[in-house]
């Protein structure tokens, strides 16, 4: 069973909160109850995993998760305003690969349950009013495109209005294809956006979950007044292939991980899923 | 007529009759031939007339990659005068991907100018790392920008590169933060910028020297988040579809000015920059005085929050 996997369980599970129960149970459902580590390979219950935010039980893998899953997990309950949600994607430059991008957005939409690769909004973490964004590597890669740039920059200004810190949580492959330059431009798009808390001295905490690459990490990923990753996120610029293709030798095993970047003094701490909340809300206490 | 040494495809045909006039101009019995001569000689204007001006977006990348193409330093020669290169980012190392420096563009305007260099000879392409800067390039960039806003100097980039160099030390040194640092710093500056995309855009690497008050691109240059192979081999899962994928991705001046990303389209000479680097970079400087004339009345802070706000507006979206 893969991630993927476990994702599909979710939807169903909610699609058939609203369909008439059924009476038998499948094979395949049943093997969606158990869950295994890509890492140590341990067979672990779903509910199990999820009860412990989606973290190995046994070797403390981080296993990848949804956008929606991050603001259960983060913010406090009932506490979630999602904004900008109806910014939605347009195909711009009528762009055409195996398929056309239209349909590689309505393919986006259904395997993630997300609107576009990163949600917005308001919330609460242990009573601190943030605003919090979250990537969704489900949605085309998480690549930042228009829609995650505009959304981005409307947190930015938003949090400037609110006198809120932000707290962007990234996942992404990097820049979306599908847009262009306009997907590059996004780039300095969020940088400046984000730029302008510093003047209301408002923090910016930038979370890095695996992966980040590319043109995310490549600009508001690596700005955050605080940066932290999860353990063993595989974060960088350029993808690992391209730089074995680039220098022809084998790259370290520990290369481009968070622990990698901590040592070679690129961010400021390794925090596991487990305190995560706990350490946002600290900081961001610090720093009222 | 620039004899060239390196031919793309589609300029075979140009080279054939190229040829065949030198040919017949340095044969004995030449006041013969002085009809066919002109005649040629109309053939392969008329004929380069019609390539140049019907090309796709595939062959403007390769006129974009072409080994002759000018690169900074071959402008620089051409666009004023007293040109002081400065080195070094100040913490460990001067990546020569990227010059720097001061140059009098007119006798009492100094600008300073970074630019990618690509460099023309295999030793020259290895020094310059085939103009993919390491993080100590974007480095040394930025300190110049801050030396330029210190003593009010309007700040000129000239962007021809691959991309920023993907490598094991780039990685270690931190390629990423370098290039987020350059996209932020730059368009927090005081000072005029004028970005020109001189040849290859190659993504967040040319960004990190592209966040600029007017952004220009040259008539054959290419701008794109993602080199059109790198492109095809994940959409289209084969490298060999670089062409559907140059055409996609909307790389070109002429399309990027429809789409609002740039400024001003630069011409350049008949037969593309490399064949004559004088008219090339006279265009060039006409370019950057025009705007540098208009950037010259905005206030240091009209400057900054236009240039935030130029940015700020990209992108397409529905609501």
């Amino acid at each position: 069973m893969s991630i993927k996997d476990l994702f599909k369980f979710k939807r169903r599970k909610n699609l058939e909160q609203a369909k008439p129960s059924q009476e038998l149970i499948s094979e395949q459902e049943l093997s969606e109850l158990w869950a295994q580590c890509p890492s140590c390979k341990t067979t672990i219950y779903t509910t199990e995993l999820k009860a412990n935010l989606m973290v190995c039980t046994k070797c403390e893998h981080h296993f990848r998760i949804s956008s929606y899953d991050r603001i259960e997990q983060m913010i406090d309950a009932d506490t979630w305003e999602e904004i900008n949600g109806s910014i939605k994607p347009t195909d711009a430059l009528n762009f055409v690969d195996l398929k056309p991008y239209p349909e590689s957005i309505i393919g986006a939409k259904k395997k993630s349950g997300a609107t576009e690769a990163i949600v917005t909004g308001i919330g609460k973490i242990n009573g601190l009013e943030t605003a919090f964004g979250v990537m969704e590597f489900g949605f085309l890669g998480g690549s930042m495109g228009s829609v995650v740039g505009e959304r981005i920059a409307r947190l930015a200004e938003t949090a400037i209005q609110k006198k809120l810190p932000v707290v962007l949580i990234s996942t992404s492959g990097g820049a979306r294809m599908h847009e262009g330059l306009l997907s590059l431009m996004q780039m300095a798009k969020t940088s400046s956006a984000l730029l302008a808390l510093k003047k209301h001295k408002l923090l910016f905490i930038s979370v890095l979950t695996d992966p980040t690459y590319g043109g995310v990490s490549a600009s508001f990923a690596m700005l955050g007044d605080i940066i932290m990753a999860e353990p063993k996120a595989k974060i960088g610029f350029a993808g690992p292939r391209v730089i074995e293709e680039t220098i022809r030798q084998k790259l370290p095993k520990d290369f481009q991980t968070s622990e990698y970047l901590l040592k070679h003094g690129q961010i400021d701490l390794v925090v596991s899923r487990k305190e995560l909340k706990k350490t946002l809300a600290q900081l961001i206490k610090m720093h009222k | 007529m620039n004899k060239n040494t390196f031919v793309l495809d589609f300029e075979k045909p140009l080279f054939a009759l190229l040829n065949e006039i030198n040919k017949l101009e340095e044969a004995t019995d030449k006041q013969k031939c002085a009809d066919l001569i002109e005649g040629l000689k109309k053939q392969f204007y008329d004929l380069r007339e019609r390539i140049y001006s019907n090309l796709t977006a595939h062959q403007r990348l390769q006129i974009a990659r072409h080994p002759e193409r000018p690169y900074t330093l071959d402008f620089i020669k051409g666009l004023g005068e007293n040109w002081i290169e400065l080195h070094g980012n100040r913490t460990g190392a001067d990546d020569e991907a990227i010059v720097g420096g001061l140059l009098e563009l007119e006798p009492n305007l100094t600008v300073v100018i970074v630019g990618t260099e690509k460099g023309h000879n295999i030793k020259e392409k290895q020094r310059r790392n085939f103009g993919m800067p390491q993080p100590s390039g974007y480095q040394k960039a930025l300190r110049l920008f801050k030396h330029a806003e210190t003593f009010e100097m309007p700040i000129i980039t000239l962007i021809d590169t691959p991309g920023a160099y993907p490598g094991l030390e780039a990685e270690a040194n931190g390629q990423s933060w370098a290039i987020a640092k350059n996209i932020q710093e730059m368009a927090n500056l005081t000072v005029p910028v004028i970005a020109v995309i001189t040849g290859e855009g190659g993504s967040g690497g040319a960004l990190a020297l592209g966040v600029a008050n007017k952004v220009l691109m040259f008539e054959n240059s290419v701008y794109s988040v993602i080199s059109p192979e790198g492109c095809a081999a994940i959409l289209w899962r084969t490298r060999d579809k670089a062409a559907s994928a140059a055409n996609a991705l909307k790389i070109t001046a002429k399309e990027l000015l429809e789409i609002g990303l740039i400024d001003e389209i630069i011409p350049e000479s008949a037969g593309g920059a490399h064949a004559d680097y004088l008219q090339t970079t006279a265009n060039l400087k006409t370019a950057l005085q025009k705007h540098l004339g208009i950037l010259k009345t905005k206030s240091k802070e009209e400057l900054r929050a236009e240039r935030i706000l130029k940015f700020r507006n990209y992108g397409i979206f529905t609501q």
